[in-house]
C-alpha cells in the first residue's frame, strides 16, 4: 500500500519538521460570507492554534452611498434613506435627521408630536435590543431565546405597522412632524404589547442571566476599558458597560426626555456579560418611558367639525368645488387610506404649523387654493423646504449610542452635505484590539455584543 | 455675536490661538471655530488636555466640499467633553492643490478610521497617519465619490476574483 511506503520513508527528523511547519500561524478569513458576520464583515485573523494573534476588520460591503444620494434629492427625500441606516430601529434615524433640519430652520414641533416621537423611538430601541440579544444568544447556541425575542419584536413591529404602515422601512418622520397620528386604539395595544414583552424578558432572564454556559461564554470576554472606549469614541450600551453613564437622552435632552423618569444602567467590567445586562435593563427603562409618555401625551383635536359632524374627505372636496370654503381650513377629517395611506387623522398637533415645512392634509389640498399652493411650494422641484444657509449637528440616542447628523445647507432645497455619524463604527474600529489575544470562538460572542448594523456602519 | 457672550471654550481658544483663528461663531448655539491648517493638531491636543475644557471625545471627523469656494475643502471636527457636557466644532480649510492635514491618530484611536473614511470619500490626506487605506470602498475604486465633481451616475470598473495566493 502506498500509505505504508510513505510512513517508512520518513525519518523522525523529517516528521518533526513537518509538524513544526504545520504549527505555524494560520491566516483565516471570517466572512464576509459567514452567517455570524451577517454577510457584510470580513475579519482576517492570524491564529496560533485557537488564539488570535492579529486581526484586521474589513468593512464597506454594504456601502450604498447614503451621503452622496442625500445630496441629489430634496430634504424630504432623505427620509427613506435614513430608514435604511439602522434598519432595526428606523424611527430613531428618522427623527434624528428630522431634528437636525428642524434645528437648522428653527422649527418648533407640537407637543403631541414630541410625545409620538418619544414613544416610537423607545419602541424602536426595545426592538433593537431584542434583536441584538436574541441574535447573539442564538449564535452562542441558545436558539429558543432567539425565537422568544423575535416573537416579542414582532409585537412591537405590529405596533409600528399600525402607526406607520410598515414594519421596517417606515419613513414616518417628516420635517416639522410625523406622517400621521397614532391610531385610536394605540394606547391599549401598546400597553398590551409591553406587558407581553415584559413576560418574554422575564423568561429570557431566567434562561440566560444565571445560565452557566452563557455566563462562561460572556463573562470576562471582550473586555474594553473606559479609557479605550472613550478614545475610540464609543457611546451607547457599549460605553455604559464600562461604567461611564453617558446617555444623550440625559446629557443633552431632546424632545420631552427631560420630563421622563428613567435610569441609565451602567456596568462595571466592560465585558460581554455587562453589555448583555445593560441592554436588558435598558429595555425595562424604555418601557417605563413609553408608559409615562402614554400617560402624559396631550390629546389632539378630534376629527369633527365645529358642529360635531365627521367630515369625510370627498364631502370636503365637493364643498370646495362649489366654493363653500369658508371655515374649511379649520376642519379636521378622517383620512381615507387612498389619501394618506393608513386611514389616520392629520392635524396641527402632529405637524409644525409653519408653511415653510408643513404639507397640508390632502383633503385640504383638494378643496382649497391656499393649501394647494402650499403643497405646490413644498413639493415642486426648485421650491421645496429651504433651510437658511448654515450648518448644524443634531444628535439623538440611537439603539447603539449617539447618532449624529451634520447637515450643511446652502439655502437651496437640497442639502449641500448630509453626514451621518453612526454609533456602530466606533466599536467596530475597536473590535480588532478587543478580540486579539482571545479565543477564535469568542469572536462570535464579542461581535454579537457590538450589535453591528451594516446599514449604518457602511452607509 | 459679541465677544462677551462667547462660551468658555471659545474664549479659551481665542486666548491661546488668537492669531491662528480665522473665524468664530456660535450659530444655533453650536460653538464653531475655523482655524488654519497648521494649528489643528495643537488645538486638538489643547482641547483634550486643558483641565478647564477636557474635550475627551472626538465625536466626528468629516469633510465638506465647497467646490466653488476657495479653499475648496473643509475638514470638520466635532469634539465632546463628557465632564463639562460641552461640544465644539472645529473646521479647517484645505486647498485643492495640497489636500493634507495633520492626523489626530496620536490623540484619539478612532481618528484612524474616521481619517481613512475622509481620505476614501474626499481624497484628503492625513499626515503621519499609520495606515491610510480606503475604508468603505475597495482599493481599485477610482476617484473620491463625495467630491462634488464626482458624478452620481459614474460607473466603476468591475474587479474580478482575486488570486488568494498573491
Amino acid at each position: 500500500m502506498s500509505d505504508s511506503t510513505t510512513i517508512t520513508t520518513k525519518t523522525p527528523e523529517e516528521t518533526k519538521q513537518e509538524v513544526e511547519k504545520s504549527n505555524k500561524n494560520m491566516m483565516l478569513n471570517v466572512g464576509p460570507s459567514h452567517p455570524a458576520m451577517h454577510g457584510v464583515i470580513q475579519i482576517s485573523v492570524e491564529l496560533e492554534g485557537e488564539v488570535i494573534r492579529k486581526a484586521d476588520i474589513e468593512i464597506g460591503y454594504l456601502h450604498r452611498a447614503f451621503e452622496k444620494h442625500s445630496e441629489s434629492g430634496t430634504y424630504t427625500q432623505v427620509f427613506p434613506y435614513t430608514d435604511r441606516l439602522n434598519y432595526v430601529s428606523p424611527a430613531i434615524n428618522n427623527f434624528g435627521y428630522a431634528g437636525a433640519v428642524e434645528k437648522l430652520m428653527g422649527l418648533e414641533i407640537p407637543e403631541r408630536c414630541k410625545y409620538i416621537r418619544v414613544i416610537m423611538s423607545e419602541i424602536a430601541r426595545v426592538a433593537d435590543h431584542l434583536t441584538c440579544i436574541g441574535a447573539s444568544a442564538m449564535e452562542l447556541g441558545a436558539f429558543s431565546v432567539f425565537l422568544y425575542m423575535m416573537k416579542a419584536r414582532e409585537w412591537l413591529y405590529e405596533l409600528t405597522e399600525n402607526v406607520t404602515g410598515a414594519r421596517i422601512t417606515i419613513s414616518y418622520g417628516r420635517i416639522g412632524g410625523v406622517k400621521a397620528d397614532l391610531p385610536k386604539e394605540f394606547t391599549e395595544q401598546c400597553r398590551q404589547a409591553l406587558k407581553k414583552t415584559r413576560e418574554v424578558l422575564e423568561e429570557v432572564d431566567g434562561l440566560l442571566t444565571r445560565n452557566r454556559i452563557f455566563m462562561d461564554r460572556m463573562r470576562g470576554v471582550g473586555v474594553i476599558s473606559a479609557e479605550d472606549a472613550i478614545s475610540f469614541g464609543i457611546t451607547g450600551p457599549f460605553l455604559r458597560s464600562t461604567g461611564v453613564a453617558y446617555d444623550v437622552r440625559k446629557a443633552w435632552p431632546y424632545l420631552v426626555y427631560d420630563r421622563m423618569n428613567f435610569d441609565v444602567p451602567v456596568g462595571t467590567t466592560g465585558d460581554n456579560f455587562d453589555r448583555y445586562l445593560v441592554r436588558m435593563e435598558e429595555m425595562q427603562q424604555s418601557m417605563r418611558i413609553i408608559e409615562q409618555a402614554l400617560d402624559q401625551i396631550p390629546e389632539g383635536p378630534t376629527n369633527i367639525d365645529h358642529e360635531g359632524r365627521v367630515i369625510e374627505p370627498d364631502l370636503m372636496a365637493d364643498l370646495g368645488k362649489f366654493g363653500k370654503t369658508a371655515g374649511l381650513l379649520k376642519n379636521e377629517t378622517l383620512l381615507e387610506p387612498t389619501l394618506e395611506g393608513t386611514g389616520k387623522r392629520v392635524h396641527l398637533q402632529i405637524r409644525a404649523n409653519d408653511k415653510d415645512a408643513w404639507i397640508p392634509p390632502k383633503e385640504q389640498v383638494y378643496s382649497n387654493i391656499e393649501a394647494l399652493m402650499n403643497h405646490f411650494k413644498i413639493i415642486m422641484l426648485g421650491h421645496g423646504i429651504r433651510p437658511p444657509k448654515g450648518e448644524v449637528y443634531n444628535m439623538v440616542e440611537g439603539g447603539n449610542g449617539e447618532l449624529g447628523f451634520y447637515i450643511v445647507s446652502d439655502g437651496t432645497d437640497r442639502p449641500w452635505r448630509v453626514r451621518c455619524n453612526g454609533p456602530c463604527m466606533r466599536p467596530m474600529a475597536a473590535l480588532a484590539g478587543i478580540i486579539t489575544g482571545g479565543q477564535m470562538a469568542d469572536i462570535i460572542a464579542t461581535f454579537g455584543s457590538v450589535n453591528m448594523i451594516a446599514g449604518e456602519l457602511d452607509r | 455675536m459679541p465677544e462677551a457672550e462667547w462660551s468658555k471654550t471659545l474664549k479659551k481658544i481665542q486666548e491661546q490661538f488668537g492669531d491662528r483663528v480665522i473665524e468664530m461663531h456660535a450659530q444655533l448655539g453650536q460653538d464653531t471655530v475655523v482655524v488654519s491648517k497648521a494649528a489643528i493638531f495643537e488645538l486638538a491636543r489643547f482641547l483634550r488636555d486643558d483641565p478647564d475644557l477636557k474635550y475627551n471625545y472626538l465625536m466626528d471627523l468629516t469633510a465638506v466640499d465647497h467646490f466653488t469656494r476657495k479653499p475648496r475643502f473643509e475638514v470638520v471636527y466635532h469634539f465632546l467633553s463628557l465632564e463639562y457636557n460641552a461640544r465644539v466644532r472645529v473646521k479647517v480649510p484645505v486647498g485643492e492643490s495640497d489636500p493634507e492635514v495633520e492626523s489626530l491618530t496620536p490623540l484619539w484611536k478612532i481618528a484612524n478610521w474616521l481619517e481613512r473614511e475622509t481620505w476614501d470619500m474626499f481624497g484628503i490626506k492625513f499626515k503621519n497617519h499609520p495606515d491610510l487605506r480606503r475604508l468603505l470602498l475597495y482599493p481599485e475604486f477610482q476617484g473620491h465619490p463625495l467630491r462634488k465633481d464626482y458624478p452620481v451616475t459614474k460607473r466603476q470598473p468591475l474587479v474580478g476574483p482575486k488570486d488568494p495566493q498573491a
